[in-house]
């Protein structure tokens, strides 16, 4: 009798486990934190109703419906190409919180910070690196996407407004991009700004007005740097976060990704 | 009209066959129990009427029923709640009219009828139309997760290997030769070669973002097909090539003094 409890130990081990996933499960924490029909709750089985529970019971169902067209699901149709600029916003997001931690966006400090997040900090030039050139391939990515979408004609009726909000998060996708380009504080920075800004002053009527505000002075300086790093940090992430929302939300009050052609 | 897809044909057909069996399987009974006379037109009315087959049978049952109790009981047919059983033509549809009052029962206690089978889409107008659709849990997001898993390992890499530029210190007193903005506005430094400032840095980037906006409610043809709007499509390719040159003439071909340079004899002066 004994030998044989002893020989299904992993039996008696298996069976204390799945008790202990059952009372788990039934424990009223695990139940707060899934729905009902949530496959966390009962378990899952590739089923109908079970698919899609999966979407309806996640947060996911604020994204995506629980059925989409086929052909929306065709990686030759959309390429990706919007999924994808949302992805590398949250890859920027990430890599950019691990930035803030070791940049103080001052004249005297910013580039030596760079030089010392560079050199000295774990993962710090892996994650530099990951951060410009995500932002690159994420300007690249949002304009591909736009072409796309006017190749296809799905601009039109019943998109057009939700179009509109896609040129503006273009625009601020650039804005994003270009306020990230002075804060490493070298003279790549610094010039490529000068260029840029020297542009605004150009804008009739109010153009010397928005420079001056935007440099916080004549001329760039410290002060440029701070309002930058907020405008970088804060700012724009905050008001292309909503613009990306109403984008979303369009998409599938519209109908869902457009037709074939 | 929309082409059905396969699956839904397929479910379709699986379905009509199911039906012909049961109708089949129910045709016999039917038969067994009405007189011989009645099995004949029974037949053929199944088999070229739309009235279900399952619903033919039972109104055949319940006539063989009624002549029956109408022999064994000849007083409650007296009574008037007998049936009369009315059967349109072959084709069209069975009308079961109540012979009685409303108040008197009929067979079994019931006080409702079948007047009329109505096939669906004979009167109303079915708009929706299937629509082939998948789950989006796996189809969709295990889409997604490969496009940001590819994603993900094409940046993580391309990071290994490839380092973002940090120039020196940035110095005032030291303007760079040629001093160039980020790649995505080189279009808008070269055109500051051509034009005023302000016609280069405002109104030909503001032009465009414009017509950009304007796009959707410029464009009357309400047509997806490339061949359709061929004029869109052309106009669209010359916007986009127009920077897309701007911002290469910028990137390779512009040297010290933003002055014109080939890549491949004055080198490249480029920094991303």
């Amino acid at each position: 009798m004994a030998k044989t409890m002893q020989g299904s130990r992993g039996e008696r081990a298996q069976e204390k486990m799945s008790e202990v996933w059952e009372k788990t499960q039934e424990s009223q924490a695990w139940g707060s934190i899934f729905r009902p029909g949530s496959i966390f709750r009962k378990g899952y089985s590739d089923s109908p109703r079970n698919r899609s529970y999966v979407i309806m019971n996640s947060v996911l169902y604020h994204l995506h419906p629980v059925k989409v067209k086929r052909h929306a699901v065709k990686v030759s149709y959309t390429l990706c190409l919007g999924g994808l600029s949302f992805f590398l916003f949250i890859i920027l997001t990430v890599t950019g919180i691990f930035l803030m931690f070791f940049y103080r966006p001052t004249a005297a400090q910013a580039w030596d910070d760079i030089y010392a997040l560079q050199t000295s900090v774990t993962f710090g030039l892996l994650v530099r690196n990951m951060h410009r050139w995500g932002a690159h391939l994420m300007v690249i990515a949002v304009f591909l996407h736009m072409a796309r979408v006017f190749y296809h004609g799905a601009y039109k009726a019943p998109r057009e407004f939700n179009w509109v909000i896609g040129v503006i998060l273009l625009t601020l996708t650039l804005l994003l991009s270009f306020t990230g380009y002075l804060l490493p504080w070298d003279q790549l920075a610094l010039w490529a700004v000068t260029v840029g800004t020297n542009m605004i002053g150009y804008t009739p009527v109010f153009g010397d007005q928005v420079r001056f505000v935007l440099l916080g002075g004549a001329e760039i300086g410290t002060n440029t740097l701070l309002r930058w790093y907020v405008l970088h940090v804060l700012f724009f992430p905050f008001i292309t976060v909503i613009f990306m929302a109403i984008h979303f939300w369009r998409v599938r009050k519209d109908g869902g990704i457009s037709g074939p052609l | 009209m929309t082409e059905v897809p396969e699956h839904l044909l397929k479910r379709a057909q699986a379905a009509k066959e199911k039906a012909a069996a049961k109708a089949a399987e129910s045709a016999a009974p039917a038969e067994s129990a009405a007189p011989a006379e009645s099995a004949a037109p029974a037949e053929a009315a199944a088999s070229d009427s739309r009235i279900p087959a399952h619903l033919l049978a039972r109104s055949q049952a319940a006539k063989s029923k009624q002549a029956v109790t109408a022999e064994a009981d000849p007083s409650t047919a007296a009574g008037g709640t007998a049936t009369a059983v009315v059967t349109a033509p072959v084709g069209g549809a069975v009308v079961v009219a109540g012979g009685g009052p409303p108040l008197a029962a009929g067979p079994g206690g019931h006080t409702q009828r079948l007047l009329t089978v109505v096939k669906s889409g004979s009167i109303q107008d079915v708009k929706a139309k299937p629509q082939d659709k998948v789950h989006v849990w796996p189809h969709l997001l295990v889409v997604e997760f490969v496009a940001a898993l590819v994603c993900t390992a094409f940046l993580f890499i391309f990071s290994w290997l490839v380092n973002a530029p940090l120039l020196e210190l940035a110095n005032f007193n030291q303007t760079p030769n040629p001093s160039k903005a980020p790649w995505y506005f080189l279009g808008l430094q070269e055109l500051l070669t051509m034009f005023h400032p302000m016609v280069a840095g405002v109104t030909i980037p503001g032009m465009g973002i414009f017509l950009l906006i304007l796009a959707p409610y410029m464009d009357k043809n309400p047509s997806k097909r490339p061949e359709d709007r061929k004029f869109a499509i052309a106009l669209m390719t010359v916007h986009l090539m127009f920077w897309g040159v701007l911002v290469t003439i910028g990137s390779f071909f512009r040297g010290p003094g933003f002055l014109f340079t080939l890549p491949w004899t004055g080198g490249v002066f480029f920094e991303l």
